[in-house]
């Protein structure tokens, strides 16, 4: 159990996170992540979905500070990352780890499988070099890989063994806390099965907390115990994986449910043949929708936090799909 | 438990139908050609004074001899033996480019990657610092250096390698710049790796193809130069041959012994050739490999 | 939509086979299929199956003297494509059979207006004037649901979001009215919201115009909706075939049962089988 569990804290806590990229070359500022908040739990998994530019990506790599955060607070295990001196956030990054997309570019092709997972154990000192080699064979069966596989090279594993490889890696120094982004995508519907079951069973195991960055819903329900779902760089749903997907609260989120197809032949078609849920609003008089609860903010007036029930909160403002 | 692995390459699936490339055979003959006739000069010039039928800087009464059994390539102006001066004669030029050029490579790997990966501030004073450096043509420079502090061999290879170390800076630096973007740089960074390890380990591994290739282009480069510099004098002093001097001593003889000329000129053209053949000779072995 | 006696695509023990640093593959090995004029059919498989290389060897998209052996018979309204020449198939593609591909960017030209490119493929195959063109240009944009069509046919790829490239592509692609149509995984590199619309548009299209379509996905839900029949493919082989309703509910294949149970369902959180 992590020391995290034991006091009973949230393993991670951001608050009103932004990252804003400036303005350049005649486009304008981009607030690819605006004040955006949630805990996560100790051995819980809170996933993160949105489209492309919700900032689901960003807000990942912000809350590992591989992107620097205009404004807003990260703290991990209780200590403030953003504030924190190089060299201490070096050390503290054995408590986080990244788990990425591809799995084709995200390891060293130079480098074989053992010299890949030692250099977390050499980096952070947690291993004495003698025990290296029991380590890695530790690691390499954690995650369902042959340990005498360890002296080839990443080209000679299939898309999923890689990204086992890449889990082994982030699991190398015992971290609290990881980041998948979007970890399956790039890989066929039964390796996912496999990666997906993979990542839950060492969840229960090692008691680890997941921010899963996923676009894929159907994909998102089967590993989350918390969802938020983003859009347009602002969080406009936050619950229960139960409570967002049972009973969603904000129309965008309904209509990304409503959008995902459905593997079941007759309701795919019915769902295709009837009108998709659109929101009615006037883009001129209110560019950021009506509220959702029926009140009038004004032109100016920003997004206000509602809660429907207990643990599960919701935007009030609506933003249109991506314009023409 | 290893997944079976599929014989044919997963996305294959999804592009479009593609030539194939070159055959092997084709793609490995150039770089076996370079090789073997570096192999060969280096053989040479590394035996030299051993196989040199007599002392490069031994003259005798037999001058502008035509060849013969004895003088393979007949003799020079003062009677000394053209083939034994070449070879001799190669060891000093071939010596000169190779250290030079290994300068010049060591200073632009250093200051391309620090440039590239730091980015900023350090970019901008260093790039602009080789701008200036590159201003300079090699002769100019050569002729100040060498007025300054006198022709020895030296000082004639500090030249050439500052002369060269901003090509090889700049070739360096941008697929660094690419590179420190990549996911696996972006991976070790999370793990918790230091930016000095990534840049060395994770970084300029990733690099090195386009700088084999252009460190054979600047030999290329730096055989001409070297030659081109000593026969205009500001090379190694004599009695010590090299393949430029010869050039430029055997000049007025030319109608009466050709051989004079001929030989460090062929001397000349092999080894740059060579090295061209090399770099072509890597860059399709590099292109297609694909690692 | 009844489908005629006689298929339109008639596809005889297709096979591809590649060639590459003397390594043969055998990518698609004597498959055989067909499509009924009107009819939706859908091909699913995991990456490497071969089903993206099944469409583009029926097109013979592959240039003169590359690695590829094609075999088999594409019997397309009576002619075999496999023995036209270039000439002839040059008229067929684009005209009688069309592609729409999975990512819109690099199918269209850049240096091009849309508008231009539609109206290149409409006046090559149909000698149309250049008005006529234009209007049906315009026209078409609106069918697939682009606002103020007129004015944005003047506009270039790069201006336009990856759902509306793909929305101008299906203009290209049904410009000359095609008896089939290709899609191959024409919404996988969408966001989920824009893939719902452009399968709407894909279904009112087929209604509206009658054409045939070949779909090829390795997506379940989005195949589920939008053909009739389908065939599952796995390493160059067609494994199952059958209606769409029979596939889903009685797979009969291991493979395509496994297939089946890995997919994520939006509704349960139960373990995934691997």
């Amino acid at each position: 159990m992590t020391t995290a569990a034991a006091a009973g804290q949230p393993v991670l806590q951001v608050r009103d996170l932004s990252v804003v990229f400036p303005a350049r070359r005649g486009n304008p500022a981009v607030k690819a992540v605006d004040r955006v908040s949630f805990d996560i739990a100790p051995g819980q998994t809170l996933g993160l979905v949105g489209e492309s530019g919700s900032g689901k990506t960003t807000t990942g790599r912000a809350i590992l500070q591989l992107q620097s955060a205009t404004a807003g607070s990260v703290k991990l295990l209780g200590q403030e990352l953003t504030t924190m001196p190089r060299g201490d956030l070096r050390r503290m990054r054995r408590h986080m780890q990244f788990v990425l997309q591809n799995p084709y570019s995200s390891l060293h092709p130079r480098m074989t499988v053992a010299r890949i997972l030692t250099e977390p154990l050499q980096v952070h000192h947690s291993v004495a070099p003698a025990q290296m080699p029991d380590r890695i064979t530790q690691l390499m069966e954690l995650v369902g890989l042959e340990p005498d596989m360890v002296q080839r090279y990443p080209h000679e594993f299939s898309g999923g063994q890689r990204q086992r490889i890449v889990i082994a890696r982030a699991l190398a120094v015992h971290p609290d806390f990881v980041v998948c982004d979007e970890p399956v995508s790039a890989l066929d519907v039964r390796t996912q099965a496999q990666i997906v079951e993979l990542l839950r069973t060492l969840q229960d195991k090692l008691g680890l907390s997941y921010l899963f960055i996923a676009h894929d819903l159907a994909l998102v329900r089967q590993v989350a115990h918390r969802v938020a779902v983003m859009y347009g760089g602002q969080l406009v749903e936050l619950g229960d994986a139960a409570q967002v997907y049972e009973t969603p609260a904000h129309p965008y989120t309904r209509s990304l449910l409503d959008a995902v197809p459905i593997p079941d032949p007759a309701r795919q078609r019915a769902k295709l043949a009837a009108a998709p849920p659109e929101p009615e609003f006037d883009q001129h008089k209110d560019p950021l929708g009506p509220c959702v609860f029926g009140e009038d903010h004004g032109r100016t007036g920003n997004s206000t936090w509602h809660v429907v029930c207990p643990g599960h909160g919701v935007s009030c403002r609506f933003w249109p799909p991506a314009a023409f | 438990m290893a997944e079976a692995r599929s014989i044919v390459d997963p996305a294959l699936d999804t592009r479009p139908i593609a030539e194939a490339p070159p055959a092997r055979k084709r793609r490995h003959l150039l770089l076996a050609l370079g090789i073997a006739m570096l192999l060969a000069m280096l053989l040479v010039t590394a035996l030299g004074p051993w196989i040199a039928p007599y002392d490069a800087i031994a003259t005798s009464p037999d001058s502008l001899a035509g060849p013969s059994t004895q003088h393979w390539l007949g003799t020079d102006s003062i009677g000394r033996d053209v083939l034994s001066r070449l070879i001799i004669g190669g060891r000093t030029t071939l010596l000169i480019t190779f250290v030079a050029v290994s300068l010049a490579v060591a200073a632009g790997l250093v200051l391309g990657l620090v440039s590239g990966y730091v980015g900023g501030l350090a970019d901008e004073l260093i790039m602009r610092g080789l701008d200036i450096v590159f201003a300079f043509p090699v002769f100019l420079l050569a002729i100040a250096v060498v007025a300054a502090l006198g022709p020895t061999v030296p000082n004639l290879i500090l030249t050439i390698a500052i002369v060269y170390t901003p090509i090889m800076a700049r070739v360096v630096r941008a697929p660094v710049l690419s590179v420190k973007r990549w996911d696996h740089v972006e991976a070790a960074r999370s793990v918790g790796v230091g930016e000095l390890r990534i840049a060395i380990v994770h970084v300029l591994p990733m690099v090195m193809s386009p700088i084999l290739v252009q460190t054979s282009l600047t030999l290329a480069n730096t055989i001409f130069t070297v030659t081109a510099l000593s026969f205009l004098g500001i090379g190694p002093p004599p009695p010590d041959p090299n393949w430029g001097g010869m050039l430029s001593e055997a000049r007025q003889f030319m109608e009466l012994a050709p051989l004079t000329v001929i030989g460090p000129a062929v001397a000349i053209v092999f080894a740059t050739l060579t090295f061209i053949v090399l770099a072509n000779g890597l860059r399709d072995l590099l292109d297609v490999a694909g690692h | 939509m009844s489908a005629s006696a006689k298929p339109l695509l008639q596809v005889q023990r297709l096979s591809a086979q590649f060639t590459r640093d003397a390594v043969v593959s055998q990518v698609v090995k004597g498959i055989s299929f067909d499509i009924a004029a009107g009819e939706a059919v859908g091909f699913v498989g995991e990456s490497g199956c071969g089903k993206s290389v099944t469409a583009r060897a029926m097109m013979r998209l592959a240039p003169e003297g590359s690695s590829v052996e094609l075999g088999g018979v594409v019997r397309f309204d009576g002619q075999d494509l496999l023995q036209l020449r270039e000439a002839d198939m040059c008229d067929i593609r684009g005209q009688r059979i069309a592609m729409v591909f999975q990512d819109p960017m690099t199918s269209l030209n850049p240096v091009l207006s849309v508008g231009a490119q539609i109206d290149d493929i409409m006046r090559r195959h149909t000698g149309v004037s250049r008005a006529q063109a234009r209007r049906r240009t315009v026209e078409l944009l609106g069918l697939v649901g682009i606002r103020d069509a007129a004015r944005r046919s003047e506009d270039f790829p790069h201006q336009f979001s990856g759902g509306m490239r793909q929305r101008v592509l299906i203009a290209m692609a049904v410009s000359c009215q095609p008896d089939l149509l290709i899609a191959d995984e024409p919404t996988t590199a969408l966001d989920v919201t824009v893939q719902a619309q452009i399968l709407r548009l894909l279904l009112r299209l087929r209604q509206e115009l009658g054409m045939a379509l070949m779909l090829i996905t390795h997506d379940f839900g989005v195949i589920a909706g939008m053909v009739e029949r389908v065939y599952v493919m796995l390493d160059g082989q067609i494994v199952e075939a059958g209606a769409v309703d029979d596939i889903f509910a009685r797979p009969q294949h291991a493979y395509t049962r496994a297939l089946l149970d890995a997919v994520p369902r939006l509704e349960s959180a139960g373990r995934l089988m691997p």
